[in-house]
Parts: C-alpha cells; structure tokens; sequence
C-alpha cells in the first residue's frame, strides 16, 4: 500500500467519471478507499445527489457535511460528502456576503433553484467550488485532506461540467462567481487533477471514452487513467478460444469428457441428453469466444488512447464494503492509487 | 446468437410480456421505452419499431441516444430534426418505418420559432440565459422529447404522415424518473415564485406591488449584481419577460403531453437490465406509473444469463470439471464446463433478482433479451433482438 508506487503521484483531486452502468460510483468510492491507506486522510465527495456512497458503505444518507465512512486500508480516514447545489449555494453566501438570513429568505423565495435552474453553469461552479474549496483547505499549514475524489457526473457530461469557466463565461462577465471559476479551473488544469474514466468492455461504453478524452482534452483538462472494470477472468484455454471462434471445437471431445466426468452415463453417450449437452456447451463456447474478440476490439481503442489502463475484476456477488477493499487493493497494486 | 426458445425464462413465473399482441394491437398507438442509463432502451425502442413494422405497422421511432453504428445501419446520420424512411425493413407486411434522432437544441428554437412572433423570438434566442438553458438545463432533453412526441403524434393525426404507431426511447438520464417529471419541473419553474418577484416591478408597475416586495427584490437585485455583474439582472429580466409571453403555450403543452401519455393507446415499457440498481429503478418507476395512471404495458429485463441447458447447474459442473482436472483428461470439456458454471452463476442471480422483483409487483408482465455475444449495429440484430421479445 505504500504511496511512492503510484502513478499519480502529486495529484491531490481524483474526478472519476463514467458512462451510466459502467460503475463509476464504485470505483470512485474504491479509489478513495485505497487513497486512505497507509495513515492518509481521503475525501469521497459525490455531486449528483443520488446518496451512492450511503449506499455504497452501508451507512444512513449523508447530509451536507463531511462523514467519516470508512478506515483506510492500513489505517487512514476516508470521509465522505454529498453536495447539493443549494446547501453549497447558502454556505457560499454566507461566506462571502455574511448573507445568513438573507440567503434563507432568497432561497424559500425559490431564487436558489431558480438560480441554478436557469445558468446550470453556476450549479457547476458551486458543485465544483466546494471540490475546489476542500482540495484546497489548510489547517495548521498542511492540506487537511491528502486527497479529494470526485464521483462527477458521467462521461457525456463531464468536459462540460469541469469548464465551468467556459459554462459561466457567457453569464457572467464580472463578479466573484466569475472569478470563483477562474479559481477552480486553475486547479483542475493544474498537475495536481486528473479526470479518470470508468468503462466496460462494450461498445457503447467505449465510444464514450473515447469521445470524452477528446472532449478533456480539447477543454485542457488532464486525462488520467482508463479504468476498465467488471473483467472477467478467462476460464478457456487459449487454444480452445480460437478454435470456438470458428466454431471447431470438437465435439466428439466433449461427449467423452461428459462421461469422463460422470454427467452422463457411458450407456447414454450418443443419447439425446449428451447431444444437448455437447450442443449447448459449443454454443455457449461460440458466443464466449465472440463476446472476448469484441472486448479485444474495444481494448485496442482503449489502448489507442495513449493513456493507462487499470483493470477491475468483476464481483459477481455485487460490491459491498469487503468488495470496495478488494477494489481498492487492486488498484494499489497496478499503480492507480 | 441468441439461446434458442427452449432456455427457460429467467425471470421465473408470473405474466409474460406479450410483444406481438401489443405491437398487433391496432389500438396501441405510442409505446414509451423507458429505464435507467444503460440498460439498452434505445435498442429495445428500434427493435420493437423494426418488428412493428414488418408485421404491417406503419411506424416511426424517435431515438435519443443511439450508438454510432446502429444510427447509421438506420439511416440516422442526417441530424435534420425529421423522421426518414428507414431502407432495408421489410414491408411486405404493409407495414414502414421511419426513424429520427433527437436534436435537443434545434427542437427548442423550433418550439420558441413556433411559440412566439419573430421579433420575440430573435430576443429570446440571443440571450445568452436561452443559449444555458436550451442546451443544458437538465431536464431539457426530456422535455424536448416529449414535445417532439406530441409533434410526430399531431402529424400522424393530420394524416400528414401516415404512422399509426410511435414508438420512443427516453433520454439516458440517471433516473428513468427524470422523464415524466422534466415537463412539471420546467413548468413550475416558470411558475415560480421567484420569477413573479423578479418580474413584479416590470409587470405591476404599481407603487402598491412594489412596496410590498421591494426590499425583497432590491435584495436579491443587490445580491445577483455583486455575484454575477449588473448586466446579469437585466439579462435575466429580459429573457424571463420574453419567456412569459410563450410560457403559457409552454405549459399548456405540456399538460396535454402529459394527458397524451396517460391515454389508452399509450403503453409505457420499463427497460431494465438484471442487475440491482437497475432494478431498483424499474421497480420505482413502475410504481410511479401506476400512481399517475400512466398505462404500463411491461417490463424488459435486457441482456439476460439464459441457458439452453440449464438442467445442468453449477454445482454439478464444477464437480464434473473438478472430476475431470483430477484425472488429468480433457482440459476442453473442464473449460467449457466452467464457462457454463459461470454462466450459470449469472443466471442465478439474476433469477435471484427477477424473483424479488416479480413479488414485488405480482401483475407486471415480463418479457426477456437474452444477452449478445455482440452489441446490436444493424437491422438483423434488430431483428433478433425483436424477435426475441416476440418469441
């Protein structure tokens, strides 16, 4: 778990985004985990109001307030927060303008949602604001968080939602919010961000890889890693693959070996049973070998990508909070945390 | 490739999904696809608009979304906003289709082009507030493809195009809930409160009105000068007065989508994939259809773990493959029997999963797409997928 084997060493906010049903949350919650090892202090921070990371570590919905959710491999402390535009919005008032019940009566008057409802850029700047403001907060002359993971928006969204400078600028021209911005981009822009993109091995998912690192890197923002997740282990041998690709496995094989291995009695090897067998097992093997051609397909244009690639294992069982450990070592392990 | 009939439904026992019957229906006039991100509604939404047509519906799809290869396997690379016809489904049923992806933004300067005379409607979009929330305001898309529904609807009313069935895909938000409540959202936001504060001095232009609220609005006034400049107020102040005047259109549309959809003649079909967030979602927007009366034909359990031999389950391949490894024979037969424990694995919890689900809601007819060795990119993988839902 040791911090130097790193490949993102310096970087103090992880964005971690996704196509919808890649992951994203899981592996965002599994970097932090594995960012609060070895003594660090990590924040989880979750922008989309869904309470994934409630869910994630089995604890009650989080407030606007940053929870402590879980101890780091090694010892460490992961906390976590949800942000919600409005509660960022009153908290950003206060700050600036000492605006504590005036802000309330703007907001029961519905100017907050109508605030964020009409310029979805400030909703951004808000969101990524108190991102920014947690990278960036000092206690006694040290960061008061090693590192801050973003769960962003997913991947369609997410060049769009980290220029936040660009989203404002045709609003405001002027102003702390203007200027708000100007701050977090230098940040995001800096070394000290990456943006990690989640995928599966699906065309879909990939597309919007691909789409999404050029969306980053037309708005200047650094690209991390690649993180493919849900891979499965190959159970053929190799040999076996290619030949079930072209649909020449043999058969006569597999009919001896289902009664080498006790399914099907010697008396009953040519019978009907056997041939269903035989049949169904070629037939999951064809659709095996064509499902592992597409996803080397989709891995080349990953690799095309020029960036590196991290692999997670599927969890059939689903992920849980000894699943999150399992991720988190994974990931240490490749270098990604 | 997909699991020959004979596989036993995953999703247990309870009511099927009839597809056929529905896309045969003559009364079935719209189906809505719809479910959380990435459970595969754009390709459910072609699929069933593929077979309706080559069983002699003259049918139109809307899609949102659509992967690259299937948009263009359907004719979809001209973003002009219409349906075109879609060459190579087979019409000797009677039947047609046409198919268009939504253009968010172009379908809101249409409904603004519509809504208001010219000079007003040059106003409201080179506001830059208009330029924000028509290409970003979430919601919008929903929105837009609902207006886009109730277009494609009057055009077949008309007779000035000859669809007898729609059929939609809803846009990939997070939560399939997104969609029926983006129409209110935008509504009551111009409803709200706040935009009547905003806008009292300019309408009421009475003392009396501006007493009461001025110290309010001077606040607010105050507030949104020092964050965002003086010329934000102004520009939100014109877009909202020019918004006003179209608004009432705007919501009147909305309401009648709204009642459109609740219809006989709409069948809404909840797109889910077996695993638990997606769940989870279909099963909270089955029940928020039933709470608004919207007709809910079924759920589409997508991509799912069938076996045309599942007599054989996992326990006895891996013993079998186990066997087989200890007596050093056939590493062929011990790597297609772990394959297929795997597989088996799958299904199982995605029986698991469908079974809670069905217990949850008894009376919701269920249909099932067993998983591809390769993604669906043109129409004979349509096809299959349709056929599927049929067989």
């Amino acid at each position: 778990m040791a911090a130097h084997d790193s490949d993102w060493e310096g970087v103090r906010l992880h964005v971690v985004t996704g196509k919808g049903g890649t992951g994203k949350t899981t592996v965002a919650a599994a970097l932090a985990l594995a960012l609060a090892g070895g003594g660090r202090r990590t924040l989880l921070v979750e922008v989309e109001g869904r309470q994934g990371i409630a869910r994630l570590f089995d604890v009650p919905p989080l407030p606007y307030e940053e929870r402590k959710v879980a101890v780091g491999p090694g010892g460490g402390d992961l906390l976590a927060l949800a942000v919600e535009p409005r509660a960022a919005l009153m908290e950003y008032l206060d700050i600036f303008y000492r605006l504590g019940r005036a802000g309330r009566v703007l907001d029961k008057m519905g100017a907050v949602d109508f605030a964020t409802t009409i310029a979805p850029g400030l909703r951004d700047v808000l969101l990524t604001g108190k991102v920014y403001e947690a990278v960036r907060r000092n206690e006694r002359g040290r960061p008061v968080y090693d590192a801050v993971v973003l769960d962003a928006p997913p991947t369609g969204r997410i060049a769009k939602f980290l220029n936040v400078n660009t989203e404002v600028a045709g609003i405001a021209k002027v102003g702390p919010v203007r200027n708000q911005a100007e701050s977090i981009m230098k940040v995001l822009r800096s070394p000290a961000s990456v943006v990690h993109l989640v995928t599966l091995l699906e065309e879909m998912p990939v597309q919007e890889t691909v789409d999404g690192v050029a969306e980053l890197r037309a708005a200047g923002l650094p690209v991390g890693g690649i993180v493919v997740n849900q891979v499965r282990d190959g159970v053929l041998p190799a040999t076996a693959l290619t030949a079930a690709g072209r649909g020449r496995l043999d058969g006569a094989e597999v009919r001896a070996g289902l009664v080498a291995g006790g399914l099907v009695r010697t008396a009953d090897a040519d019978g009907p049973r056997a041939g269903r067998l035989v049949d169904g097992l070629l037939a999951e093997a064809g659709e095996h070998a064509a499902r592992v051609a597409l996803q080397r397909r989709e891995r080349t244009e990953l690799d095309a990508l020029d960036r590196p690639v991290y692999e997670l294992p599927f969890i059939p069982e689903g992920v849980d909070l000894g699943g999150l450990y399992g991720l988190a070592e994974r990931m240490c392990a490749q270098g990604l945390a | 490739m997909s699991a020959p009939a004979s596989a036993r439904p995953v999703a247990g026992k309870g009511p099927r999904l009839d597809v056929d019957a529905l896309l045969d229906d003559p009364s079935t006039a719209i189906i809505v696809c719809t479910g959380s991100g990435g459970v595969g509604k754009t390709t459910t939404a072609a699929a069933l608009a593929v077979r309706a047509a080559e069983r002699g519906r003259r049918a139109v799809v809307l899609t949102i979304d659509p992967a690259r290869r299937l948009a263009q396997a359907m004719g979809l690379s001209e973003l002009d906003n219409v349906p075109r016809p879609v060459a190579g489904v087979d019409t000797a049923a009677g039947g047609s289709l046409d198919a268009m992806m939504l253009d968010m933004k172009r379908t809101f300067d249409e409904l603004v082009d519509t809504a208001a005379p010219p000079d007003k409607a040059a106003q409201i979009r080179a506001n830059p507030f208009y330029e924000a929330m028509s290409s970003s305001f979430s919601g919008t898309q929903e929105y837009m493809a609902m207006e886009k529904l109730s277009q494609l609807r009057a055009q077949a009313a008309d007779g000035e195009r000859p669809w007898d069935l729609i059929v939609v895909d809803t846009p990939p938000s997070r939560s399939a809930l997104d969609f029926l409540d983006a129409p209110q959202r935008l509504s009551s936001f111009l409803d709200g409160r706040f935009i009547r504060v905003l806008m009292a001095p300019a309408k009421a232009g009475g003392k009396a009105y501006l007493k009461v609220f001025s110290a309010a609005v001077g606040g607010v006034a105050g507030v949104m000068d020092r964050l965002l400049g003086a010329q934000v107020l102004h520009d939100v102040q014109t877009f909202v007065a020019a918004l006003d005047t179209i608004f009432g259109g705007f919501r009147a549309r909305a309401e009648r989508t709204y009642r459109m959809l609740q219809a006989p003649g709409t069948a809404f079909v909840v797109v889910a994939a077996p695993d638990p967030d997606a769940l989870r979602e279909a099963s909270y927007f089955v029940e928020r259809l039933e709470r608004e009366g919207m007709p809910l034909a079924g759920l589409v359990l997508n991509r799912v773990h069938a076996s045309v031999i599942d007599d054989l389950n996992v326990e006895r391949s891996l013993a079998a493959a186990e066997q087989l490894e200890e007596d050093a024979a056939s590493p062929l037969t011990v790597g297609l029997l772990r394959l297929h424990a795997d597989r088996m694995k799958r299904r199982d919890g995605e029986q698991q999963l469908a079974v809670r689900m069905r217990a949850a809601h008894p009376d919701v007819p269920v249909a099932e797409i067993p998983v591809r060795a390769e993604d669906v990119h043109d129409l004979e993988g349509l096809r299959a997928v349709g056929a599927d839902l049929g067989g």
